[in-house]
């Protein structure tokens, strides 16, 4: 009996720990964030997000880890519809999805090269992409003008600038819009989200085959133990 | 025919490596106790675990490139290029954490039954080593994806050593083989995460099976189950029958012979195991960021440190233990220390009463609040350093040495409770 | 070797349907680290068809191509060469293609799509070494065959359909790679034809 107590005081005291941890750590950055509510599945999304990537992002951040065809298949793009719509500079498909700017040159003109994308969102979160590329404002004191309220002084223009327009910031550091750009804020969320979708996906790519083989290995596990449950159970008889 | 043909081949084999003895020895004829509860799955999960690191890190490696130019990208290359990568990959990550888990709840099984205690302090012993291997193998083990928390943290563990008094420097400098952590350190790391740490790992393990079978099993209850020959009556013996080397020396009570009744238990505990371990490998394989730290997820730089470095979960305790110590070399001396003191656990206990059940309130207190403090230990150690949680770590470091020094102190005169001959049913 | 005072039906039953879907859940495991031995994502991209220009080539004249690794051999095959083709037929080990060293739409008397273009591994189908093409003077190892491939290592002969000669070391005619054509002046080695 008493080892009873000791196991649930030891499980009780365990998961309060790690919970508060938990808490602690996911509490730590003081800026909040907005929340992306992404939906890998949602293949329309991840297209358009692809797109806008392609258009706005590939100029300056490398995807140098994933595949053009691998992208494809993922993402259900026919081939040929890929090439003509997501392939500009006549690479092969089996690529990975790269720029040709020069690193070294990069950093003199932002200040350190433009990071590789592939696993941004597995550091930095979706939700942090997603409200990053909507908190930029208008400061005349950095390079490009611009600053932003979840990356402070970041070496990055406003590249969406033309889609979201810009936002001055008062003295409580909030933003209001000054100037609008070709999408309503509605619409520029819309895009942010499929580009952070997009951008969760690449992080890992078999993320939803990883969750769907899960389930089933699951399924088998729960059944096998029951089976090993009742043998167990079966050899017992003979010393109880 | 065919089960003739079998027997003669067992024979044949029998007469020139005594395979069948052997079997009968450590398995079906091996005398368990037969009250084994579920504290005491962890041992044969370890080894569950242990097989799992061995087989997928072989596989591993034959698509990981160790140098300081490849091997990031490597890692992402068995993520996404080769098939199935990925799961071996998460396999080997979650398996390590899970490692530290069942080996902690195995240690923590020791400490409540008095498995430690005298005839077992050898036994104990090579489990400390085993302890000790695994974390260095570990250790190793998180600097290969050579991510920017791999860096740092191995920059953070090898500094540690530049706290020994004068050759420190030089010290440091011969570890890293470069005068910041570089590829020559990731490459001689592999070297011995490969190889030679999985090698020590498996003999510490034989011999630590050894030593158990050649001393028998503890159990919740701290009685023990082979008696003095000729001094239990013929009907209260077992009705199993046990292998000569062990009913020739003893009268064996309470027992039952391992296989099949404690491996079929086995089957079901793994089964669980399996379960909750899948769990978190196909939906959580990160941890919330303690199995896999966000800043891994870009390259090594030695230019860059992440905001908030911390060890990997398992070292928590042992890392926080070194920080709030406000002196360098007393730092790690107290963290080198708190592991020493695990060493000399049968040492530090006086008593003859194995089982906390049969044990004083006293010995039951000072266990619990070893218990709590060190995992408040490994939660601080995951956190930033703040002085209430400066204050808070000191006052479980306490707690940490108190229970040993304690120990010594009560369980020389301990008031325990009698301790039953047999065990109940 | 039994330990145990009862073994009923039960028992059985049970131990089986465990040692069953235990087997099963081990043989499922194995699964990934087996199909972790294929051709990787990387592998395949490096593997991936390989255009050939054949606007230039000239009747007679040999290109070689890389496709994952190997030469590949594209001949541009004059009219006569073609016509030679079958009056050699009987000094052939296999003259009508019938072991399949090449794809179904290439199964016919030239061994290629178009008559006039022959697509083949460099590669002899002996110990692997790479035959050299003898335009001209091919006649030095077969009589009144004025074109062929010689292979250096063991003397392994072939003519301009990469059919094999009787009394040489290689067993089998040289393997022509799936193939098809983008347009006149392209060829696409790797790909069937009609799966482009």
């Amino acid at each position: 009996m008493k080892n009873l107590i000791i196991a649930a005081t030891f499980g009780v005291l365990i998961s309060v720990t790690t919970f508060m941890s938990f808490t602690a750590v996911a509490s730590g950055p003081s800026i909040q964030l907005d929340k992306a509510n992404n939906d890998l599945s949602d293949k329309e999304s991840l297209k358009k997000g692809f797109k806008t990537y392609i258009n706005y992002c590939l100029g300056c951040h490398q995807l140098q880890y994933q595949r053009y065809n691998r992208t494809f298949a993922d993402l259900g793009i026919e081939k040929a519809d890929g090439v003509a719509n997501y392939m500009y500079t006549g690479e092969k498909v089996g690529d990975h999805i790269l720029n040709t700017m020069p690193e070294k040159e990069a950093a003199k003109w932002f200040g350190s090269a433009p990071p590789d994308l592939t696993l941004e969102a597995r550091l930095r979160s979706p939700d942090w992409i997603y409200t990053y590329l909507r908190s930029f404002y208008i400061d005349k004191s950095r390079p490009f003008d611009v600053n932003n309220t979840v990356f402070k002084d970041v070496g990055m223009p406003h590249v969406l600038q033309g889609l979201q327009g810009v936002s001055t910031i008062d003295e409580h550091g909030n933003l209001s819009p000054a100037m609008g750009g070709s999408l309503t804020a509605e619409e520029y969320d819309v895009v942010v989200r499929d580009l952070t979708n997009f951008l969760e996906y690449v992080g890992e790519p078999n993320k939803l085959e990883r969750k769907a083989m899960g389930y089933w290995v699951l399924a088998f596990l729960f059944f096998f133990f029951i089976i090993s449950y009742f043998l167990k159970k079966e050899y017992w008889k003979d010393v109880h | 025919m065919l089960m003739k043909l079998a027997t003669d081949f067992m024979g044949w084999i029998d007469k020139r490596l005594p395979v069948t003895d052997a079997w009968n020895k450590h398995l079906a004829q091996y005398p368990a106790p037969k009250n084994f509860n579920f504290w005491y799955f962890f041992g044969s999960l370890a080894m569950l675990v242990l097989v799992n690191q061995i087989v997928t890190g072989i596989w591993l490696t034959m698509n990981y490139e160790p140098s300081g130019a490849g091997a990031f990208a490597s890692v992402e290359y068995i993520m996404r290029d080769v098939d199935f990568g990925w799961l071996l990959r998460y396999m080997h990550s979650t398996g390590a954490s899970a490692f530290f888990v069942v080996v902690y709840m195995h240690m923590m099984r020791g400490l409540m039954y008095g498995s430690y205690q005298k005839p077992r302090e050898l036994l104990w012993i090579f489990g400390m080593l085993i302890f000790l291997v695994l974390m260095a193998e570990a250790f190793m083990g998180y600097l290969l994806p050579w991510g920017n928390m791999s860096y740092w943290g191995a920059q953070v563990i090898i500094s540690l050593f530049g706290a020994v008094p004068i050759i420190g420097d030089d010290l440091t400098l011969w570890i890293r083989g470069d005068y910041v952590i570089s590829g020559a350190t990731l490459n001689r790391f592999f070297a011995l995460h490969v190889i030679a740490m999985p090698l020590v790992l498996v003999v510490l393990v034989f011999l630590h099976i050894l030593a158990l079978h050649e001393v028998g099993s503890n159990n919740p209850e701290g009685v023990d189950i082979k008696k003095p020959k000729g001094s239990v009556k013929p009907e209260e013996l077992s009705k199993f029958t046990f292998h000569k080397q062990y009913s020739d020396k003893y009268d064996i009570v309470d027992a039952v012979p391992f296989h099949p009744y404690y491996s079929v238990k086995d089957i079901m505990g793994v089964a669980g195991f399996l379960f909750l371990f899948c769990w978190v490998m196909f939906f959580a394989p990160e941890g919330g960021g303690y199995f896999m730290e966000a800043p891994n997820f870009t390259p090594a730089n030695g230019l860059k440190t992440p905001e908030h470095i911390a060890p990997v979960w398992y070292f928590g305790p042992f890392y926080t233990i070194l920080r709030v110590v406000p002196d360098k070399l007393l730092g790690a001396v107290a963290m080198f220390g708190a592991i020493v003191m695990l060493f000399a656990l049968p040492w530090f206990d006086r008593g003859v009463v194995k089982s906390v059940r049969y044990r004083s309130k006293l010995h039951l207190v000072n266990l619990i609040q070893f218990a709590i403090c060190f995992v408040v230990l490994g939660a601080l150690g995951t956190m930033p350093a703040t002085p209430t949680a400066n204050l808070i770590g000191v006052i479980a470091s306490f707690g940490y040495f108190g229970f040993f020094i304690a120990l010594w102190f009560y369980s020389k005169n301990e008031n325990t409770k009698p301790v039953p001959e047999r065990i109940a049913d | 070797m039994s330990n145990v005072p009862v073994n009923n039906g039960r028992r059985r039953f049970l131990t089986a349907a465990t040692a069953v879907v235990g087997g099963a859940g081990v043989v499922g495991a194995a699964v990934p680290f087996i199909a972790s031995w294929n051709p990787s994502a990387r592998a395949k991209a490096a593997g991936a068809p390989v255009e050939v220009n054949i606007g230039k080539l000239q009747p007679g004249q040999l290109i070689r191509a890389e496709w994952r690794g190997k030469p590949v051999y594209v001949v541009r095959r004059s009219e006569q060469t073609v016509s030679n083709l079958a009056k050699h037929d009987d000094q052939l080990r296999d003259p009508n293609s019938e072991k399949a060293q090449q794809p179904v739409y290439a199964t016919n008397a030239y061994r290629s799509i178009k008559p006039e273009f022959l697509v083949a591994l460099g590669v002899c189908t002996h110990l692997g070494c790479a035959p050299t093409h003898h335009a001209g003077d091919f006649d030095q190892f077969v009589e009144g065959v004025p074109n062929g491939f010689f292979c250096p290592c063991h003397g392994s002969k072939f003519d301009m359909a990469g059919r094999v000669f009787q009394g040489v070391p290689a067993p089998l005619n040289l393997v022509v790679p799936e193939h098809s054509y983008i347009n006149d002046d392209t060829l696409l080695i790797g790909v069937a034809q009609g799966d482009a």
